[in-house]
């Protein structure tokens, strides 16, 4: 690459020109956490309550209209980005509540089938059954899945993660009595991408279906669900460029219909007495009350960003980021990188632990400098534990950094030991 | 903002050499705390004779201001009675409320009072309390048991 991506497009984020504590260039390495937002992203989210305002779906006036047309507009945009149908994606507050709605209407759907409604029993699980989730998850995919399996009696199975911390797809996980298989794209703190297709082949000969969490996926590069032929996916709008607030869930036809709802409310209803109520089939039966409709439209001006930008383009440049970090990284005295250390099946975050110095310092130290980093478990506690780390520190890159970015964090970590007086 | 006001010397030297580091066998009192953000915890053990008390010993994984905090708080106590642990932690829990406006008074907070720049960095300041807040704790129980 000749130009620099992140040199092109630094103007279009207002929040780059910030001066960390008032002198320092910011250098804005913690998009993993969440993503910078572009002009047009806030001009949508203004622009939308500034001349669209409404509720969605239930409102004659000319303006009910026009916010109705803007949401559903932007699900079309959304869906198309990801290689799916409107009708499969459901909008949430975030990634989280994507993977709790399916983890809630499994436990749903169970107490159903015992409550004597045949038509649940499909999905309904028990003591014969059992969860498989691997040891690379942040909690979002950890928790639901133990509460679902506390509550219904199945069993949680895990994949384990090998030395280079890459996933180990052991085969022998997967048998008849796995109902569900939940996993992550891409690991927020190894950076380790999965072979979905592989696991979608051996979830298929089983009968499970795949929940995946393409948090760190969609926002770097180009994901097709449908393709990928997983059963549902959970992401959200804030690490795309798009505002906080707003997460997408896609669900393929099969869990769109048979899955029972998730939250009660207005909209999702199909009729409601004072005896009883019956609900939606369509996506509109997952979105209960209110939606986060401005939010909505701003993630589509995201996703419109991002394919003039161009999703190819994106990726081509975080990786020559990470590599060039990595590669330096590397050869640097007292760093240890949590994760392969070079790009096969990885992508642009890097973990890493500074010896003899704890992350909250290092992260400390780097601020000082402008370099804003993640300091913590990265909401991964149980896979630190595995590494032997009580936490680490995280670099991650995005289409907005530069090559000069990654200059200064470099520079600046190389200090670190020497400053807390540990080289 | 200045890192040295953060990472004064004193507080660097208490984080290399910590000062009763290494939980005693025999204690009055224990408590053990996380920091949920990131998975810092530390183990208190006191020690005490009615409201005197004999040691504060304390084991953990923290960053330097968590475990100089430790270290500092085992000399304080040492020989002191409860009523002046709650008299320092009232005085150290103000100090680290004060987002950089209270100067702290040397003579009541020894080497804690080195912890006055960790007051402007809101983030960090659940780092130092979590040894004190321990320490609270295990004081507490010794008197229930």
């Amino acid at each position: 690459m000749t130009l620099d991506l992140g040199l092109k497009l630094k103007d279009d984020f207002p929040i780059l020109s910030h001066k960390v504590r008032g002198v320092s260039d910011l250098v804005y390495l913690d998009s993993a956490a969440t993503s910078q937002k572009p002009k047009v992203v806030i001009a949508a989210e203004s622009n939308f309550y500034s001349n669209t305002n409404a509720t969605v779906h239930r409102s004659g006036h000319e303006l009910g209209e026009l916010a109705s047309a803007a949401y559903e507009a932007a699900r079309e945009n959304i869906a198309r980005f990801v290689g799916i149908e409107p009708s499969n994606l459901i909008f949430t507050k975030n990634a989280t509540e994507g993977i709790n709605l399916v983890a809630y209407a499994v436990l749903n759907a169970t107490l159903l089938a015992k409550s004597g409604d045949k038509r649940y029993n499909k999905l309904a699980i028990g003591t014969e059954d059992s969860i498989l989730i691997t040891e690379m998850e942040h909690h979002a995919n950890i928790v639901p899945w133990q509460h679902l399996a506390q509550v219904t009696g199945a069993r949680l199975e895990y994949l384990k993660v090998d030395e280079s911390g890459r996933l180990d797809i052991d085969e022998s996980k997967f048998s008849k009595s796995t109902k569900i298989v939940a996993i992550t794209h891409q690991s927020n703190v190894l950076g380790s991408v999965t072979d979905v297709t592989k696991i979608v082949r051996l979830a298929n000969k089983v009968g499970a279906m795949v929940v995946l969490d393409a948090c760190q996926s969609v926002p770097h590069f180009n994901v097709d669900f449908k393709l990928l032929g997983v059963s549902a996916a959970a992401w959200s709008g804030h690490k795309m460029l798009g505002p906080t607030g707003v997460g997408c869930l896609y669900l393929n036809d099969e869990l769109l219909g048979d899955l029972p709802p998730f939250l009660l409310g207005g909209n999702m209803i199909e009729n409601v007495t004072y005896e009883a109520s019956t609900f939606r089939s369509d996506n509109a039966k997952f979105e209960a009350g209110t939606m986060n409709i401005a939010q909505v439209v701003g993630l589509s001006a995201a996703v419109d960003y991002l394919k003039n930008v161009g999703m190819n383009v994106i990726h081509e440049h975080v990786r020559e980021l990470t590599g060039a970090a990595l590669k330096a990284m590397i050869s640097m005295p007292g760093i240890r990188i949590l994760g392969p250390t070079d790009l096969t099946d990885r992508e642009g975050l890097i973990s890493f632990e500074v010896d003899g110095v704890h992350p909250h310092d290092v992260s400390q130290f780097l601020d000082s400098k402008g370099v804003a980093v993640r300091a913590g478990h990265h909401c991964a506690w149980p896979l630190h534990r595995k590494l032997g780390a009580v936490a680490s520190s995280r670099a991650s890159f995005y289409l907005y950094n530069t090559k000069a970015d990654v200059d200064v964090f470099l520079a600046a970590l190389d200090q670190i030991r020497g400053y807390f007086k540990v080289a | 903002m200045n890192l040295d006001s953060l990472y004064q010397e004193i507080i660097l030297d208490h984080y290399k050499k910590p000062l009763g580091s290494g939980l005693q066998d025999i204690f009055s009192g224990e408590a053990f705390h996380v920091n949920t953000s990131c998975g810092d915890e530390v183990t208190v053990r006191v020690l005490l004779d009615g409201n005197k008390i004999l040691n504060m010993t304390h084991e953990g994984v923290g960053c330097s201001i968590s475990r100089a905090s430790a270290s500092v708080l085992h000399a304080l106590t040492k020989e002191a009675t409860t009523e002046t642990f709650h008299v320092l932690l009232d005085n150290f829990v103000d100090l680290m409320h004060s987002q950089g406006k209270v100067v702290p008074d040397e003579e009541v907070l020894g080497d804690a009072a080195a912890f006055a720049g960790v007051s402007k960095y809101p983030a960090r300041v659940k780092c130092a309390l979590l040894p004190w807040m321990a320490m609270k704790d295990a004081i507490e129980g010794a008197g229930n048991e």
